[in-house]
């Protein structure tokens, strides 16, 4: 009797993913991180790395076998770039489901409220107007990160002085608005300023760069907060996509809980781009895989989200990297040549609708 | 009875347009009021006025309680909204969106709890869809669709239950199961129901009372024989309808008058 009921009040907890997934994101997460740092110009072999893993563990015993420079091209260079990558790239993913969730829109990507164009004016700003070189590589991330913020308040500004209530809606077209705004001026600077078009433009087609821990230690502040707010918050982006109404007539402050969402996932953007330049697709791309092959809600899709999100970028970061060694493909063409025929895929072979 | 709830000199406004004005009425404990009129009569903002979802002068009284003294989520306990085309998200399975009705008894940051499972499972197996706990939102049809809409409602556990059109999306069949399974929970639960509806006739079978709303103003209250009446009905709706009596109650018919 007792165990019947039990049985029947187990049946009903609805399973937020089956755990063959989560095991599968796990692994690629393994995969990508394995991949990124056993990979490069430098040959560095399997079993040496993992010695040389052993010996920073401080296994008894174990001592690298790595030269120096090796040592260094492992650990100063390749890993921070992985780390970079993963949170990178889990930040987007994050960022776009949580969007795409609040405004109940498939079409949501984290450069939504204006982040890209924002970052991107920003960025030509400092790149033009800031001494060259050193100096203003170093002052880089701050612009971008500042225009970014500036443009995301604007989108906020702009959409509620239209609307009556900041509504979703509303808040969207506020965010195409200033961020057509802010590409044409960025598109003036540019225009007036032909000779810093190559970088201006490599900065927009997004990269990881490999200048040690630096980056790395400058956004993990906004990511590990923003993941934190975001997915402290993830059963309230299950109820909004019951609709602004329905979550409200459920108890839900929808304006607030919207706001801290919107402003987790936008600060934790605007941080990875303000290191990363525009990275397109990961955000829009990603959420929507897992999904259409999952079929996951909201609480499972958004941590499911970063991690598959950081992992599809380190594999698009080697990639970019190997495939015309020495030279580097811009990751942002990556992720777009190998994400775009890969949705393309799931798309077609999904069973489940889509949200 | 008690009023389960109570409203004083309602008015709400969308920007000038005045949609109900001064409505005052009482809905007792364990009552079904039907609320009836014409389209833009006001139905739904006052069904929206009670739940908190509109700003609203006047006074509204939810088990005793005012709407200022109400917290979000303490009038999320006391009154669930059953909306007209609710957003049924197609790759939600029908457990998952059941349980989202444990929302309001859930902190902000808190997980569900056993007895938050149990109440959303109980409130499955009472709508007769213990069997599809498991399936997608997507893959229902209608009725199903519209049952686990109710079923997330009672898992809320609100004493006041309002629904907007409940029988809109269905044929004649499912319409009459929907009421009857409405009319079974309400004895059982001792539930309040307000229900917006249009088809008179129908509504006539199920409620105790109706209110007749016409331009946002109580145009008639009182049960079905009241205000079903020939002259209300043609005054308000601008319809040419007769009102026979039959055995099982009143039947509301149109008659044809041909545009001259």
């Amino acid at each position: 009797m007792e165990a019947a009921a039990h049985a029947q009040a187990h049946a009903a907890r609805p399973r937020v993913l089956a755990p063959l997934w989560a095991v599968a994101a796990g692994a690629l997460l393994v995969l990508a991180v394995g991949a990124g740092v056993a990979f490069g110009p430098a040959d560095i072999g399997l079993a040496d790395l993992l010695r040389s893993v052993g010996a920073k563990l401080h296994l008894p015993g174990v001592n690298s076998p790595l030269a120096p420079t090796d040592e260094t091209i492992l650990w100063e260079l390749r890993l921070p770039r992985v780390v970079l990558g993963l949170l990178v790239g889990g930040m987007l993913g994050l960022a776009g489901a949580t969007y795409q969730g609040v405004f109940r829109n498939p079409l949501a990507d984290p450069y939504l409220l204006g982040v890209a164009a924002g970052a991107g004016l920003g960025a030509t700003l400092a790149i033009v107007y800031l001494p060259h070189a050193a100096a203003g590589h170093d002052l880089l991330p701050p612009a971008a990160f500042a225009g970014a913020s500036v443009a995301v308040g604007l989108s906020y500004l702009v959409g509620r002085s239209v609307g009556r209530e900041r509504d979703a809606a509303t808040l969207v077209l506020a965010g195409v608005t200033v961020a057509s705004f802010l590409t044409a001026l960025q598109t003036f600077v540019q225009q007036q300023h032909a000779d810093t078009l190559q970088e201006v433009y490599s900065w927009i087609l997004g990269r990881l760069s490999s200048s040690g821990w630096g980056d790395v230690t400058l956004i993990l502040p906004y990511v590990a907060v923003a993941v934190a707010a975001i997915l402290a918050l993830r059963r309230s982006v299950d109820v909004f996509t019951l609709g602004d109404e329905e979550a409200a007539s459920l108890g839900v402050d929808v304006a607030r809980t919207r706001l801290v969402l919107v402003v987790a996932a936008t600060v934790g953007t605007a941080a990875v781009v303000s290191v990363s330049g525009l990275i397109a697709f990961v955000g829009i791309i990603v959420p929507h895989a897992i999904r259409l092959l999952t079929g996951a809600g909201y609480r499972a899709l958004l941590p499911l989200s970063f991690v598959v999100g950081g992992s599809f970028l380190v594999l698009a970061d080697l990639v970019a990297r190997t495939a015309l060694s020495p030279a580097e493909l811009p990751i942002g063409i990556v992720t777009a040549f190998v994400g775009a025929p890969f949705f393309a895929v799931v798309l077609r072979t999904a069973r489940t609708g889509a949200a | 009875m008690t009023a389960a709830l109570e409203l004083r000199g309602i008015s709400v406004a969308y920007g000038r347009a005045t949609v109900l004005d001064r409505v005052s009425l009482e809905v007792g404990t364990g009552e079904w009021l039907g609320l009836i009129g014409p389209n833009g009569a006001g139905k739904t903002t006052l069904l929206r006025a009670v739940a908190g979802l509109v700003e609203a002068s006047g006074t509204i009284r939810l088990g005793g309680r005012t709407g200022e003294e109400l917290s979000r989520r303490e009038r999320a306990r006391l009154v669930a909204l059953v909306p007209q085309s609710p957003l049924t998200p197609p790759w939600m399975t029908v457990a998952e969106y059941v349980l989202l009705g444990r929302t309001p008894h859930l902190g902000v940051l808190a997980r569900e709890s056993r007895r938050d499972v149990e109440v959303a499972h109980a409130a499955l197996e009472r709508l007769e869809l213990g069997s599809f706990a498991r399936r997608r939102l997507g893959t229902l049809s209608g009725g199903e669709r519209q049952r686990a809409v109710v079923a997330r409602a009672l898992a809320q556990e609100a004493r006041i239950v309002l629904l907007d059109e409940p029988t809109a999306a269905l044929d004649i069949g499912h319409q009459q199961q929907a009421l009857e399974l409405l009319d079974v929970l309400r004895r059982e639960q001792e539930l309040t129901l307000v229900a917006a509806m249009h088809d008179l006739t129908l509504a006539a079978q199920y409620v105790d009372r109706m209110v007749l709303l016409h331009r946002g103003r109580v145009a008639a209250d009182g049960p079905p024989g009241a205000v079903l009446t020939q002259a209300l009905l043609s005054q308000h709706y601008e319809a040419a309808v007769e009102v026979l009596a039959h055995e099982g109650g009143l039947a509301v018919v149109p008659r044809r008058v041909p545009l001259s």
